[in-house]
C-alpha cells in the first residue's frame, strides 16, 4: 500500500500549476489525481470547440472562471471557409449558464455569437468580468449594450476584428453612470462614430483603465481630448489621423502623448499623414509594441519614428518600409522579438516596393532576440533563409509568405527545399511554420525530420505528390494543427497515416486531390475523428473518386456534431451510403 | 476540358502531365497518368465553359455559400486566362528553366506584354472543382511571356485567387479603403502624372489598370479596352483542342459590346455606377474611380445618370 498525497496537499501544490498542458499531464496519473486536478482548474481551454460538449466540459470543471473557445479552423480568415460552416458560441453559453454561474471570463476566436449570446452572459454570470472575442461574427452592437449595461465588474472588453452589425454609437451610453472598473476597452472594429462626450465621459468615470482601443470614426481632437483625460494609458489604439494639419492641432497632439508618460503600446493610426509622426516621438522610447499595419507612411519618415524605439519587442508594418527601413531597425531596435510585415498592395498588381528578402536577413542579423516573424515578400532565395536559420536558431514562429505561388529561388531558379531544411533544423524550437514558395516533396522530408516540435504547419501551392503528405505525417512528432491548401497529394498518404491524426487537433485540406471514397473509407475507420467534407456540390451525386473542393478532419470525443449546414457532408448525415470498393493506391 | 499543369520532375526529366481535378480531358490524348479517373464519369455539363461570376450561375445549381460570392472584386473567384493566341504546344511547368527568363518557361506569347507571377492555374481553379472553367494554360503563357528582363512591363494585372495571399478580410477591407482615399488624393490632382483606375470584367480572372489621361476620349478608352480584354470573352465558346481556338479567335469583344452583351460602367466619386459615356469626357476622368465591363443583363437599372449602388459594394 503506497502513500497517498492527501488531496489537500495535492490541490496547494496544483494552485502553482497554470499550463494547461501541465494539469492535463497530471490529470492523466491516476483518478484521484484526474479529480483533484479538474475540481481546481480555474481556466480552461478548449482548441477546437467540436472536440468536446459543452455539457461534458462544464460538469469536469465545476470551479470554472474563465474559458477559451476556438471555432472555425484557422484558413476561414482567408474566406476558405463558406460561411453557415458553424462554430456557433450559443450551446457553450447556454451550458456554462446552467452549471457554472461563478464564470467571470469568455474569450472567444472565429465563433458565430448572436445578440441572444451577449445578453446571456449578461444575465448569468454575475460576477462577469472579461469578453474578449476575436474574429467572431453574428452580433450587432445591441448585444454589447447589453454586456455593458449589465455587467457591473467588466473589466475587460474587447473586440478585435470582429464583424458587427454596427447600429450606431449608442451602446457606450449604456456603461454604468457611476464609475466603472473598466481596464481594457477595445472598439477598433466597429465603423460608425460614437459620440465623443460619451467617450470622454466613459474615460473620465473609469480610473483603472489601462488599455483604450478607438475605432477610425474617432477624430484626432477627440484623440486628444481623451488622452488629457486618460493620461495613464499603457495601451492606446488611435482613431483616424486623417485630418488635416493644423498647427496648433498638430502641438495639441504633442502636448497630449507627451503627458502620456506609461504608454508602451501605441496601434490605429490609420491614415497617418507623415506631418503628425513628430507628434509621437515623446512616447517612442517607452514603446514596447508598435503597430503601424495600417499607417501608409514611407520611407524615411517610418525611420525617423522607428529609430527612437529602442525598447520595441513587437513591430507590426508593411512593406512600405522596405529593405532600408528594416536595416535600420536592425541596428536600432536591438529589443524586437516580433516582427510582422504585411503587404501595402493585396491586389498584387502594384508589387514594385523594395522590400525583398533581405529586409528580413538584416533583422534576422541585427535582432538577436527575434523569435517570431511573418513576413510577406514576393519572393525568396535559399541563401537568405540560410542565413536567417543560422542567425538566428532562436526562432520560435517562422511564417513566410512568398506572395508568387511557386515561386523558386530567384538567383538561382531552385526550389526552397534547401532553405526551408536550414530553418527546420537549425530552429530547433520552431513552434510554427508557416512555408510558401516552390517546393518539392524533398523539403517536407526534411521538415519531417527535422521540426520536432512544430505544432502547426502551414502549407500552399508546394509539393509533388503523396510523399509531401506522407513525410510530414510520420515525421512531424509534435504537430498538432495541419493545414494545406492547393497541394498535389491523393489519398494513399491520408489514409496510411490515419492514426495520426488522432493525435493531433485538426487537419485542414482544400483543393487537393483527396477523393470523396478516401473520406468515406477514413470516416469509417476512425470513429474519433469527425471527417467533415465542405463541397459546394453534394459529393455523393459525384463519383467516389473525384477530388473533394475541402476537408476538415478533427478528433473529437463528442461524436458527429448536430449544426452542419448543407454543404458539409459527415458520415454521420448519410449512414446508408456504404463504401465502394475502390482501388487507392 | 481539364486542367492541366505540367511540370518538370526533378527525378524524372521531361514533362509530366498532372491532372489537378482528376477530370479526363475529352480532348487530350494522355489521361493515363491521372489516377482514379474514369472518363465515363464525367460530367460533361459541369465542365461546360462558361463566363460570369460564379453565382451567376445556372438556375439548377444551388446558390453558391458566401465563400464564392464575391465580397470584394479582390476575393472575386476567378478563373485563369484563356490563351488569345493558339498556343501549340503544351505549356511549360513551373519548374522549366529556359531561355534565361528568371520564371523559366518555354513558350513565349506576346500578345500580352509580361505579366509578373501570375498565379498558377492550379491554384486558382482548385476552387472550382467541377465547375472548372477550362484553362490551364494560359497563365503559364502569360508567364512565359516576361520576355528576356521584362518581368513587369505593363501595369501587371494578376489573377487573383480566393484566399491569397493570406490576408485577413479584415485588412484587405481596411487596406482597400484607405488606398483608394489616397489615390484620390494623388492622382485626382489635374494635371498631375498618371490616373490610374481599375478595370474589371466580369468572368475575367483579374484587373487591369488604365491610366485615364492617355485617352482624351470615349472613342480611344473603348478601343483601348478592347484591345485589353478582347481574349477573355473568348471562353465563352468553349475549347475543344485546336478547333475550338480558331474558332474564338474571330470573336472580340467589340463584337459582344455592339451586341449589347456587355456595357462598360464606372464607379463615381460616391459610390454609385453609372454608365460609361454620358458625362463630358473631362468630367468623367475627374469622378472615375474604377471601370467594370459588365454584362447587359447585369446593367439593367443603370440608366444614364442613374443612381444605383454597386451589387459588389461591400457590406460589412
Amino acid at each position: 500500500m503506497g502513500l497517498r498525497l492527501p488531496s489537500k496537499v495535492l490541490e496547494h501544490i496544483l494552485s502553482f500549476i497554470d499550463s494547461n498542458e501541465d494539469r492535463n499531464s497530471v490529470s492523466l496519473v491516476c483518478k484521484s489525481w484526474f479529480e483533484t486536478e479538474r475540481k481546481t482548474r480555474k481556466r480552461v481551454f478548449v482548441g477546437n470547440c467540436y472536440a468536446v460538449s459543452p455539457a461534458a466540459v462544464a460538469k469536469r470543471f465545476p470551479e470554472m472562471r474563465s474559458l477559451t473557445l476556438k471555432g472555425k479552423p484557422h484558413f476561414a480568415d482567408y474566406n476558405l471557409v463558406p460561411d453557415g460552416w458553424g462554430g456557433y458560441a450559443w450551446p457553450w453559453i447556454e451550458a456554462m449558464a446552467a452549471k457554472c454561474p461563478s464564470l467571470e471570463e469568455i474569450r472567444l476566436k472565429r465563433m458565430v455569437v448572436t445578440d441572444e449570446c451577449l445578453e446571456k452572459i449578461a444575465a448569468s454570470f454575475k460576477d462577469f468580468e472579461v469578453l474578449v472575442l476575436t474574429s467572431c461574427e453574428g452580433f450587432s452592437t445591441d448585444g454589447i449594450a447589453a454586456i455593458a449595461a449589465t455587467c457591473r465588474n467588466l473589466r475587460v472588453l474587447e473586440l478585435r476584428e470582429c464583424i458587427v452589425e454596427d447600429l450606431g454609437g449608442d451602446w457606450l451610453s449604456y456603461f454604468p453612470e457611476t464609475s466603472t472598473s473598466l481596464v481594457s476597452l477595445d472598439f477598433s472594429c466597429l465603423d460608425s462614430e460614437v459620440k465623443i462626450s460619451d467617450l470622454e465621459r466613459l474615460v473620465s468615470r473609469s480610473p483603472n483603465l489601462k488599455s483604450l482601443k478607438l475605432n477610425p470614426a474617432v477624430t484626432l481632437d477627440g484623440l486628444v481630448s481623451l488622452l488629457r483625460r486618460a493620461p495613464q494609458l499603457t495601451e492606446l489604439g488611435t482613431g483616424s489621423f486623417a485630418a488635416q494639419l493644423k498647427p496648433e492641432a498638430f502641438s495639441k497632439l504633442s502636448e497630449a502623448f507627451s503627458n502620456c508618460k506609461q504608454l508602451q503600446s501605441l496601434s490605429g493610426l490609420w491614415d497617418v499623414l507623415p506631418e503628425y509622426l513628430p507628434a509621437l516621438y515623446s512616447v517612442c522610447p517607452g514603446l514596447t509594441s508598435l503597430n503601424l499595419s495600417y499607417a501608409t507612411v514611407r520611407m524615411p519618415d517610418l525611420v525617423e519614428l522607428l529609430r527612437r524605439c529602442s525598447k520595441l519587442q513587437k513591430l507590426w508594418v508593411m512593406d512600405l518600409i522596405e529593405d532600408k527601413g528594416l536595416e535600420a531597425v536592425a541596428s536600432y531596435c536591438k529589443e524586437l522579438q516580433e516582427l510582422r510585415v504585411f503587404p501595402s498592395a493585396p491586389d498584387l498588381d502594384e508589387a514594385n516596393i523594395p522590400l525583398t528578402e533581405q529586409g528580413l536577413v538584416f533583422v534576422s542579423k541585427g535582432c538577436r532576440k527575434l523569435e517570431s516573424v511573418l513576413y510577406f515578400c514576393v519572393q525568396f532565395t535559399n541563401a537568405a533563409l540560410l542565413t536567417i536559420a543560422r542567425k538566428r536558431p532562436n526562432l520560435k514562429c517562422f511564417r513566410l509568405c512568398v506572395i508568387e505561388p511557386f515561386a523558386p529561388d530567384y538567383k538561382t531558379n531552385e526550389p526552397l527545399d534547401k532553405g526551408f531544411k536550414a530553418i527546420a533544423e537549425g530552429c530547433k524550437d520552431l513552434r510554427r511554420l508557416s512555408v510558401s514558395g516552390l517546393l518539392s516533396d524533398k523539403a517536407f522530408k526534411y521538415i519531417g525530420k527535422h521540426a520536432k516540435k512544430v505544432r502547426m504547419l502551414s502549407i500552399a501551392f508546394a509539393g509533388d505528390s503523396d510523399l509531401m503528405l506522407h513525410h510530414l505525417l510520420s515525421g512531424c512528432e509534435s504537430l498538432k494543427k495541419l493545414e494545406i491548401r492547393d497541394c498535389p497529394f491523393g489519398d494513399t498518404a491520408l489514409l496510411e497515416h490515419a492514426a495520426k491524426l488522432e493525435t493531433m487537433r485538426s487537419l485542414w485540406m482544400s483543393s487537393c486531390f483527396v477523393s470523396f471514397g478516401a473520406c468515406k473509407i477514413l470516416s469509417q475507420k476512425m470513429p474519433r475523428l469527425n471527417v467533415e467534407v465542405i463541397d459546394e456540390h453534394p459529393p455523393e451525386t459525384r463519383p467516389e473518386s473525384s477530388p473533394v473542393e475541402r476537408i476538415y478532419i478533427y478528433r473529437t470525443v463528442a461524436g458527429p456534431r448536430m449544426d452542419t449546414p448543407e454543404f458539409v457532408w459527415t458520415i454521420h448525415k448519410n449512414p446508408e451510403i456504404g463504401v465502394s470498393h475502390l482501388a487507392i493506391k | 476540358m481539364s486542367y492541366r499543369l505540367l511540370s518538370v520532375d526533378k527525378e524524372e526529366p521531361g514533362l509530366k502531365e498532372r491532372n489537378y481535378l482528376g477530370l479526363s480531358d475529352c480532348s487530350s490524348v494522355d489521361s493515363s497518368t491521372i489516377p482514379n479517373v474514369e472518363k465515363s464519369n464525367l460530367n460533361f455539363k459541369a465542365t461546360e465553359l462558361r463566363l460570369g461570376l460564379p453565382e451567376s450561375q445556372s438556375p439548377e445549381r444551388e446558390t453558391d455559400f458566401g465563400l464564392l460570392s464575391p465580397r470584394t472584386l479582390d476575393e472575386k473567384l476567378l478563373f485563369p486566362l484563356l490563351p488569345c493566341k493558339d498556343n501549340a504546344s503544351a505549356t511549360t511547368g513551373h519548374k522549366n528553366v529556359v531561355s534565361g527568363n528568371k520564371r523559366g518557361f518555354a513558350d513565349t506569347w506576346d500578345e500580352f506584354s509580361g505579366v509578373k507571377g501570375s498565379v498558377r492555374p492550379g491554384g486558382i481553379n482548385m476552387m472550382l472543382s467541377p465547375k472548372v472553367k477550362d484553362v490551364p494554360k494560359s497563365i503559364q503563357e502569360e508567364r512565359s511571356h516576361a520576355k528576356g528582363g521584362g518581368l513587369n512591363n505593363a501595369p501587371a494585372a494578376k489573377a487573383q485567387v480566393v484566399g491569397w495571399p493570406p490576408i485577413r478580410s479584415y485588412r484587405k477591407n481596411t487596406m482597400a479603403s484607405s488606398t483608394s482615399k489616397n489615390t484620390d488624393e494623388v492622382d485626382g490632382k489635374p494635371g498631375l502624372g498618371a490616373l490610374f483606375v481599375k478595370v474589371s470584367m466580369d468572368g475575367a480572372p483579374y484587373l487591369r489598370k488604365v491610366d485615364l489621361r492617355t485617352y482624351t476620349s470615349y472613342q480611344q478608352l473603348s478601343s483601348a479596352l478592347e484591345k485589353m480584354f478582347s481574349c477573355f470573352t473568348l471562353g465563352q465558346y468553349g475549347l475543344h483542342g485546336a478547333q475550338g481556338r480558331e474558332r474564338m479567335s474571330e470573336i472580340k469583344l467589340k463584337d459582344l459590346l455592339h451586341g449589347s452583351e456587355f456595357v462598360l460602367t464606372y464607379e463615381d466619386k460616391d459610390g454609385d455606377w453609372m454608365l460609361v459615356g454620358d458625362v463630358p469626357w473631362e468630367i468623367f476622368t475627374e469622378t472615375c474611380q474604377k471601370l467594370k465591363i459588365m454584362k447587359g443583363s447585369d446593367s439593367i437599372g443603370l440608366a444614364p445618370g442613374a443612381v444605383e449602388k454597386s451589387k459588389n459594394k461591400e457590406r460589412v
